[in-house]
C-alpha cells in the first residue's frame, strides 16, 4: 500500500480503487512502519469506500486493528447523504472516561492508600457479569437510557455541575428505548453502576507534571493533586444493542446494493428508518454508560470519604470531566470552507473542541475541552485540551489512549513467571484485579507507550498537553 | 466422542481472540464450534447439564447462520448466566439451524471462569467443506 508523507507526522493514504476519499494517518514515522499497522491501514481504506464520507478517513495515532472500522478511526459522513455503522461506534457504545479532581495531595493519600484500594475494590462491582447496586425496572431502565446522567443526579447521585462537564451534558436526546430489544434491556438492568473487565479500570493517581499553566488552572489541577479516573461503558446493554444491529445491518445493506469490502462495515443511510432506528439505540446506550460513570463516581467517591474520614468539603472531589471514545454524533463542521451538518463516527477517539466552542461550559470555553487520555495501568495518563486545529482537520478529534500492541495471549506469555503485581508495588503502585488472566492481559508492554500517542496529537496540533498523571492505585475488572 | 479440545484450536491476533473448528460433517461442526465457544469460557468436564432448552436460528449462508447460532448460545452465558455443557444439532441446513442445548445456571461458588468472551463477530468467518470434512473459523470480541 502506497503511503505519502504530508508532514513529520501526517501521512496520507492515496485514493485508489472504491475509495471515495483519501485517508489519512496521524503517526510518526516508526508507529507507521510497525508491522502490526498493515491491517489497520487496510481498514483505514476500507472505510474510505463509504457513501458520503466527507475529506478523509482518519486514523489517530493510536490506531489499531478493529473489527470493520480500525480503533482509533475518525470518519465523517454527510447528514443527508452518508452512512451510519455500528461497526464505526464499536461493540462498547459510549466506552469512555470521567476525570475527578480532589483537594488532596499524594502524602495525604499514600498512607491508607491500601486500604483505600480494598475499599474500592470491595465496593466497586467489577469483573464480568458483576451485577449493581440498583436494581431497574424496566420502565426505570428507560428512564435512565432517555434521559442517561441527570437520572442519577436527580436520585442524589451527584450534582447539577457534574452535567455540564460531561460530554453532551451526559444525555443524547434522540434516545428511544422502544427500538431496542429485550435482550438488551435484560442485560442492561443487572448492571448499571458495574465497572465490567478487559481493559476497564477505576485508578486513583497523582497530577505528576502540569504543561499548560492557565488550562490547568481552568481544569482545576495541580501539582501533586490526587485523582480518580474511570474507564467504562454501557456493559452488556450496549454489546447487544451493537449485535443486533450488525445482524440487522448485515442483512439490509445488501438490499442498498453496496459492495462493503467487510461484513463489519455493515451499515443504513443515516436519512432512513433504519439507520435512525441505530442512531436512537445507540443513543440509549450512551445514556448508560453516561449514568454508570457517574453512579461509579459517586459510589467512589462515598468509599474515599469514609476510607479517608474527611468531610465532603475536604475532599472536594469535582468531575473535571467526562468524554466519549466510541460514539456517533451530528455535529456541525466547516468543510472547504462551508458549514455542513455530519455524522462523526468516533470509534476509539475523543472529541477535542477547541476553545470558544458552543458546546462547551463557560469554565471551560476560554481554553479549550478537557481530553482525557488514560494510559496502561503501569505508566500515566494524560489531559489534554482540544484545539482550532483539530475543528480544521480531524472533524474535533484526537487519540484516545494508548492501544495494544500484544495480543492478550501473548501479553499472558510475555508476563509468565513474574509477579507483576509485585512489579507494580514496586513503582509504587497498588492494583486489585478480579479476572483470572486480567493482571497478566493487561501488562503495561501489551500497550503502545502512551507518551509516544500523545507527543504525536500535541505536536500534530489536534489537541494540546495540559497535565499528566501517574497511577498510586488501581482496580481492574 | 474425542474430547472437545481435540476438535478445535486457538488464533492469535492483537485485539481479538479466534477460533479453528473441525466436524466429520456439518452437524458436527456446528455442535464442536458452540462446545468450544463454551470450552474457552469454563471448564466444561466440570458442568452436569442439569437443564436443557431449544434453540432456532436463521442465516443467509452457512456462515451468517455460524454467526447467529454462536451468537445465540452465547447469549445463554452472557444474557442469561447459563453454562452449556452438551448441545444436540437436531436439524441443519444452510439456513436453519435446530438444536437442544443441555446447560446448568452459573454458580460462583462452583464454576470457574477462564474467559470472557463478549461477542461474536463476521471478521474473517469461515466454514468451509472439503472431502476430509468441515472447518470454520470464528474471531470473538473480548
Amino acid at each position: 500500500m502506497e503511503i505519502k508523507k504530508i508532514d513529520k507526522y501526517r501521512w496520507e493514504l492515496p485514493k485508489t480503487g472504491n475509495m471515495r476519499v483519501p485517508g489519512i494517518i496521524y503517526a510518526t514515522e516508526s508507529m507507521l512502519n510497525a508491522e502490526k499497522q498493515k491491517e489497520p491501514l487496510k481498514q483505514v481504506a476500507n472505510v474510505a469506500t463509504l457513501p458520503g464520507i466527507l475529506k478523509a478517513s482518519l486514523a489517530m495515532p493510536d490506531m489499531h486493528w478493529g473489527y470493520g472500522f480500525p480503533i482509533g478511526g475518525v470518519a465523517a459522513f454527510d447528514w443527508e447523504s452518508g452512512i451510519i455503522s455500528p461497526g464505526g461506534v464499536g461493540y462498547d457504545i459510549n466506552c469512555g472516561v470521567r476525570l475527578a479532581t480532589t483537594s488532596l495531595v499524594e502524602k495525604e493519600v499514600r498512607p491508607k492508600l491500601e486500604n483505600l484500594v480494598n475499599a474500592l475494590f470491595r465496593g466497586i462491582p467489577s469483573g464480568l457479569g458483576s451485577k449493581g447496586s440498583i436494581k431497574l425496572s424496566i420502565p426505570e431502565e428507560k428512564k435512565v437510557l432517555q434521559m442517561g446522567s441527570k437520572w442519577a443526579v436527580n436520585r442524589g447521585l451527584g450534582e447539577a455541575l457534574d452535567l455540564e462537564h460531561t460530554e453532551d451534558g451526559g444525555c443524547m436526546p434522540n434516545a428511544d428505548p422502544d427500538v431496542i430489544s429485550q435482550r438488551a434491556l435484560e442485560r442492561g438492568r443487572q448492571q448499571l453502576g458495574t465497572l465490567g473487565s478487559g481493559n476497564h479500570f477505576l485508578e486513583i493517581g497523582v497530577v505528576e507534571a502540569v504543561y499548560d499553566i492557565p488550562a490547568a488552572q481552568a481544569f482545576g489541577l495541580f501539582e501533586d493533586q490526587v485523582t480518580l479516573m474511570l474507564h467504562t461503558g454501557s456493559r452488556g446493554l450496549g454489546y447487544q444493542i451493537c449485535d443486533d444491529f450488525l445482524a440487522f445491518m448485515t442483512k439490509h445493506v445488501k438490499k442498498l446494493g453496496f459492495d462493503l469490502p467487510d461484513r463489519q462495515l455493515a451499515c443504513a443511510r443515516i436519512q432512513s428508518k433504519e439507520g435512525m432506528r441505530y442512531y436512537n439505540a445507540m443513543a440509549c446506550a450512551a445514556n448508560y454508560a453516561w449514568t454508570n460513570r457517574q453512579i461509579l463516581m459517586h459510589n467512589s467517591r462515598e468509599i474515599l470519604l469514609r476510607v479517608l474520614g474527611i468531610s465532603p468539603r475536604d475532599l472536594n472531589m469535582k468531575l473535571l470531566y467526562d468524554v466519549c471514545h466510541n460514539i456517533a454524533k451530528k455535529e456541525v463542521h466547516v468543510i472547504h470552507g462551508k458549514k455542513q451538518t455530519v455524522c462523526v463516527h468516533r470509534k476509539g477517539a475523543t472529541r477535542s473542541f477547541p476553545a470558544g466552542h458552543e458546546a462547551l461550559c463557560d469554565q471551560y470555553r476560554p481554553v479549550g475541552q478537557p481530553v482525557i487520555i488514560p494510559g496502561d495501568m503501569g505508566t500515566a495518563s494524560y489531559v489534554l485540551a482540544g484545539t482550532e486545529k483539530a475543528m480544521q482537520e480531524t472533524f474535533g478529534s484526537t487519540c484516545h489512549g494508548a492501544g495494544r500492541v500484544l495480543s492478550r495471549k501473548a501479553a499472558k506469555k510475555a508476563s509468565k513467571g513474574r509477579a507483576i503485581q509485585r512489579e507494580l508495588e514496586d513503582k509504587g503502585i497498588l492494583v486489585r484485579w478480579t479476572g483470572r488472566s486480567t493482571l497478566a492481559e493487561e501488562i503495561p508492554e501489551a500497550y503502545k507507550d502512551i507518551s509516544q500517542v500523545v507527543e504525536v496529537v500535541h505536536e500534530a496540533g489536534i489537541s494540546k498537553k495540559v497535565a499528566k498523571l501517574r497511577p498510586i492505585g488501581v482496580v481492574k475488572g | 466422542m474425542d474430547r472437545i479440545k481435540n476438535k478445535y484450536n486457538l488464533i492469535d491476533h492483537t485485539a481479538d481472540f479466534g477460533l479453528r473448528v473441525f466436524g466429520s460433517d456439518s452437524k458436527e461442526l456446528f455442535a464442536n464450534a458452540a462446545l468450544a465457544l463454551f470450552d474457552l469460557i469454563t471448564d466444561i468436564d466440570h458442568l452436569k447439564g442439569l437443564d436443557s432448552c431449544n434453540i432456532e436460528v436463521s442465516g443467509d449462508d452457512w456462515s451468517d447462520l455460524m454467526v447467529n447460532w454462536l451468537r445465540e448460545i452465547l447469549y445463554l452465558w452472557n444474557g442469561k448466566e447459563l453454562l452449556v455443557k452438551k448441545v444436540r444439532i437436531l436439524s441443519l441446513s444452510e439456513t436453519e439451524l435446530a438444536a437442544t442445548a443441555k446447560f446448568d445456571p452459573f454458580n460462583p461458588d462452583r464454576h470457574i471462569i477462564k474467559t470472557e468472551i463478549k461477542a461474536v463477530t463476521y471478521h474473517q468467518i469461515q466454514v468451509n467443506s472439503s472431502p476430509s470434512g468441515w472447518e470454520a473459523m470464528i474471531i470473538f470480541d473480548i
